[in-house]
């Protein structure tokens, strides 16, 4: 990807540029393997987890691990390992469809997504040699089970304040670590922990500990507001004696496999929440159909619908972001060559490209995921609240996605932050744009050249509108605050917003537009998702920049940059009374979230 | 050994189908198909006959382009060779089982395993129709398998039991729920599947014994009434069933 020749599209770019439909990757571009491998994942998901899903939240002893000793079989976990320790190492789109069907499974999702996820892959990339021969083939298998440990009790979302410590012994031979880590899932039948220590109290590190080592245990099962089928405990480190050739990649280096991780971990689950999002929404419809009052089903009421439909739309503008961000990785990633010694580092760097994305979709989806189980719950009433039915596991199990793989807030200061970074790297023009705005919006209205057409021509416009909203935001909040904009996190978040905002709508319209929008028989149904979707968006988008100039700007200024933010607030309102009570209807024909 | 399955491909029974324009054949448009499910006990089957013994199993089907997506999926468990007999006109049982018969023949199976019925028409004779045009024993309803030295004793289900029966190779075995528990594709099967090749025939046309005149989906059940709560109802209650719904 050093190469010049190579072309992607650079992350974050979607900001400042126009992408054409044809160049996006699609769910309607999956080939003949990714519906393979979606199928065989369901059909486990349906036939081997679902009917346990009561003893799994139970946590009868050996089940999840039985299961995952069984979907093993099938190569589910080997994935994103190298074929030559035993896996399959696939493109991300097949990782991605895998997460999001594992996904509706609750619980087993998270022990399933943390044992490929962050439980293997720092050895994928980080390994020596050896360690990948040792630990892949028994990780890709199911043979053995792996774990993660960032957190300690003291610090979380500041990882790097952990008070975990490794010394080296005298001899050179092995390490001795000592301090607790906290919320390590899949803890309770581990057999390997990815673990990070400071050596000498000072260089971060990571390690790879097993269960055996002297000094390794685990404190009792947490109690836990959800997903209470998958296994959480500490990892209690006391003199705890790891071989030196455990350490896993360089000594002070820990936060590189940290960071690196979370990036892919953050876009697999925004898939994972979308799996999880679409089994709900399906059994939202089944019920609204089923439950009568007033003489008629509930589906039929207007309020029902509107709920349905706001489900649906979210779901799938979540859906068209993810798979979009998987084959804008998956293109990058086309021009490393895997046998090269530099694959991992390469990888790893071409992911790192769309960390922006990549929390985009981390934060967007799971917040999805938390409005589709709430609005569940309301559609089955009291039923809703009782668990003799699966909405309310559902709806518990949702709320961790904005807490884990860096909370909404971290991920959403993370948006803005590099954005502004990369800007000042030269890497984004992001700040020169701010300039080149600022003088064509105070000068005179827009000249009008290069308008839109076709179908979406107005959403278009909203959509080129709302990236100018969000540079002059930003433009304007970096102009005032310079090197202290950090320090406004709630200015950076509503930047963030608005970027979030930017790039669902572009999604959904670009996906609709390569596959169902032609502009000779457009299909209603995806054209209605757009529009709606755009529509509801903008306004979202006017509040976050109203409350982004309120905070940097008063007196003229204020008026001045609110007038500028009417002019291009500037579109048609949708009835959108109309348009949700259609795509609802259409939920409810197909009896199902079949989009 | 010489293994051959048909598979056939059939409407998802998730998807919600809907009689065709022509008020003959359901409309495709928009639903799902898949590998049918009493055909997945028999691809499940064949190859573990073929696991024991060693050998080739060819899985075959008989229809359009679409049905290259089911024997992709039985390739994807295990098969090593997959043929498509290739044929878009609709045919009745009879003309669906001289189609595959011949294929058999031409094949040379030692061995050929069917599912039960397809789950979309339920006709459960093509596999009984087969054997009778080849000359070949044939069991159905098979819920258990055991072959040795060429000698073939098979469960099958009867109404309230099971009955063993001895049969020997060629035979054409058709299996029932419960024969096995068929395995998923993998991810390695599904990449290997990619690798083996569909073979691709033309068929002869031949004429159906049996048409389809029209095909409806049932009336809707009628909303349930209740005449009243205690014995004084069921005077009426007769009333009803003898001259409304003429049951009695």
């Amino acid at each position: 990807m050093e190469t010049s020749s190579s072309t992607y599209m650079k992350g974050g770019s979607f900001l400042l540029q126009e992408t054409d439909a044809t160049e996006i990757f699609t769910p309607e571009d999956f080939n003949e393997q990714h519906h393979m491998i979606a199928q065989t994942t369901d059909d486990f998901i349906e036939k081997e987890i679902l009917p346990h899903i009561h003893e799994i939240d139970e946590q009868q002893e050996g089940l999840s691990v039985s299961l995952m000793k069984k979907v093993g079989k099938i190569g589910l976990l080997s994935i994103d390992v190298p074929e030559e320790y035993g896996g399959m190492g696939l493109d991300k789109t097949s990782s991605m469809l895998v997460a999001e069907h594992v996904g509706k499974s609750g619980s087993w999702a998270v022990t399933f997504s943390a044992h490929t996820g962050i439980g293997t892959l720092p050895i994928v990339y980080f390994g020596t040699e050896e360690q990948k021969k040792k630990y892949l083939p028994k990780l890709g298998s199911g043979e053995w089970i792996s774990s993660y440990s960032l957190s300690e009790p003291g610090s979380g979302s500041d990882a790097l304040a952990a008070r975990t410590t490794a010394t080296l012994s005298a001899d050179g031979k092995f390490y001795t670590l000592n301090g607790t880590k906290m919320w390590l899932t899949n803890a309770g039948f581990a057999d390997v922990y990815i673990t990070f220590a400071k050596i000498d109290g000072e260089k971060f590190s990571a390690f790879i500990v097993e269960k055996g080592f002297p000094g390794v245990s685990t404190a009792p099962e947490e109690k836990k507001l959800g997903i209470k089928g998958s296994s959480t405990r500490q990892l209690l480190l006391d003199n705890a004696k790891v071989p030196a050739e455990n350490l896993l990649g360089e000594i002070g280096r820990g936060h590189i496999i940290a960071f690196n991780i979370l990036n892919v971990g953050r876009f697999k689950l925004g898939a994972s929440v979308i799996g999880a999002a679409k089994k709900t929404i399906t059994e939202a419809v089944v019920y609204a159909k089923a439950r009568k009052q007033f003489n008629q089903p509930i589906a039929q009421f207007g309020l029902i619908k509107q709920k349905l439909a706001d489900m649906a739309i979210l779901t799938y503008v979540g859906e068209s972001m993810v798979y979009r961000t998987a084959g804008l990785i998956d293109h990058i990633l086309e021009s490393v060559d895997k046998k090269s010694p530099e694959a991992s580092k390469k990888t790893l760097k071409g992911i790192e490209e769309y960390a922006i994305e990549c929390s985009i979709i981390k934060v967007m989806c799971s917040e999805t995921l938390d409005f589709v189980v709430d609005e569940a719950v309301q559609i089955y009433g009291g039923y809703g609240y009782s668990e003799e039915y699966p909405v309310a596991r559902a709806y518990r199990d949702s709320r961790i996605n904005r807490i884990f793989e860096g909370t909404n807030e971290i991920n959403r200061l993370l948006i803005s932050v590099m954005l502004l970074k990369r800007s000042m790297k030269g890497e984004l023009g992001l700040l020169t744009a701010a300039q080149q705005l600022a003088n064509d919006l105070l000068s005179m209205p827009s000249s009008g050249n290069g308008e839109p057409e076709g179908i979406f021509a107005s959403e278009q416009k909203m959509i080129a509108n709302a990236k100018k909203i969000a540079v002059m935001t930003s433009g304007a909040a970096a102009q005032k605050y310079m090197d202290k904009l950090t320090d406004e996190q709630e200015v950076l978040a509503h930047i963030s917003d608005i970027v979030m905002e930017v790039y669902a709508m572009e999604s959904v319209l670009l996906r609709v537009k390569k596959h169902y929008a032609s502009d000779d028989k457009p299909n209603e149904l995806y054209v209605n998702i757009v529009r709606t979707f755009v529509n509801d968006a903008m306004a979202r988008v006017e509040i976050y920049s109203r409350g982004i100039l309120s905070a940097i700007a008063e007196g003229d200024m204020l008026r001045t940059y609110l007038t500028v933010l009417k002019r291009l607030m500037k579109y048609e309102p949708l009835n959108t009374v109309i348009t949700k009570r259609a795509i609802a209807d259409a939920l409810i024909e197909k009896d199902r979230y079949d989009l | 050994m010489k293994i051959l399955v048909f598979v056939n491909h059939v409407p998802d029974t998730e998807t919600k189908v809907k009689v065709g324009a022509d008020g003959k054949l359901i409309d495709p448009t928009g639903v799902n198909f898949m590998l049918n499910p009493y055909d997945e006990l028999a691809v499940e089957e064949a190859l573990r006959t073929r696991e024991k013994f060693t050998g080739e199993v060819v899985v075959a089907s008989l229809g359009g382009d679409s049905n290259k997506e089911t024997l992709r999926k039985s390739l994807a468990m295990g098969c090593d060779k997959a043929v498509l007999l290739k044929d878009a006109s609709v045919r009745d049982s009879f003309a669906v089982a001289g189609a595959l018969a011949d294929y058999a023949k031409e094949y040379g199976a030692e061995i050929i395993f069917f599912g039960k019925q397809s789950i979309d028409y339920d006709g459960a004779q093509v596999g009984g129709l087969v054997a009778e045009m080849l000359g070949l024993p044939s069991v159905s309803v098979v819920v258990k398998l055991e072959i040795k030295d060429g000698n073939i004793v098979a469960e099958r289900e009867i109404e309230g039991g099971h009955e063993i029966v001895h049969t020997k190779l060629p035979a054409v075995i058709i299996a029932q729920k419960g024969l096995n528990d068929p395995r998923y594709p993998s991810l390695k099967g599904i990449m290997d599947a990619k690798r083996k090749p569909i073979e691709e025939k033309t068929i002869a046309a031949v004429e159906s014994r049996v048409e389809v005149v029209e095909m409806r989906k049932p009336a809707a059940k009628a909303q349930g009434k209740i005449i009243g709560t205690d014995a004084s109802a069921a005077a009426e209650l007769v009333r009803l069933l003898h001259e409304e719904a003429k049951v009695i």
